[in-house]
């Protein structure tokens, strides 16, 4: 594990996670929601769990944001906070 | 103090964990928006799983599949004996595959909870439907 590379995707991580808190737009949180998960998926092979790293790519980043934008689309968009 | 920086900079990776489970927290308590509250819930979740799994990292270490599985590099005993040390540590990998698959579903029951919060107050805000329930 290169330190360099796991300092850099763990930055990538925590920006991706405030930002999709901080985005006024739902539908915008939800991709970059699946930004963070496929980041994660990019932390954990580089950790050596790739079985860890796939389920995270199909389920995290897959099913999870599929679920969010569906969510999303059935009810409102736009937000305060 | 120099001592103190030391040890915040040698174990940078758990700081992070603990900032990333943080923003999840704060995001859970002091969002207002249901899904906000929803995405922090699944942060917090996958930074606990990010914590488990680092446990089981190891220097100088490769992924947790064995080379020579089948034996088919002679028959002597040698070949066959598994060095636990040149693998990182699969038990907390498997572990947190469960995790993973139970946070999806916990994330779609929340998000079909909040649907139908949706289809009865018809807003996703806390306090406006804190207000609409004090009404009635």
């Amino acid at each position: 594990m290169v330190w360099q590379l796991d300092l850099a995707i763990l930055t990538l991580v925590v920006i991706t996670a405030v930002g999709s808190l901080m985005v006024k737009d739902l539908l915008g949180a939800a991709i970059l929601f699946g930004a963070y998960s496929f980041m994660m998926c990019a932390l954990w092979s580089i950790m050596g769990a790739v079985d860890v790293a796939f389920t995270e790519a199909s389920v995290g980043a897959g099913v999870s944001t599929v679920l969010f934008v569906a969510a999303v689309l059935r009810t409102s968009r736009r937000t305060r906070d | 103090m120099g001592d103190l920086l030391q040890i915040i900079v040698a174990k940078y990776n758990y700081w992070i964990y603990i900032t990333l489970m943080m923003i999840g927290l704060y995001a859970m308590i002091g969002k207002n928006n249901l899904v906000k509250k929803i995405v922090g819930m699944s942060i917090f979740q996958t930074a606990i799983i990010l914590f488990y799994v680092s446990i089981g990292v190891k220097k100088g270490a490769t992924i947790p599949i064995l080379e020579h599985g089948h034996g088919e590099h002679g028959h002597s005993a040698a070949a066959l004996i598994v060095h636990a040390v040149d693998y990182v540590n699969p038990l907390p990998h498997v572990l947190m595959l469960t995790a993973i698959v139970v946070g999806v579903a916990t994330l779609g029951v929340a998000l079909a909870l909040a649907i139908k919060v949706h289809n009865r107050f018809n807003t996703l805000e806390e306090d406006e439907i804190l207000a609409q329930i004090r009404e009635k």
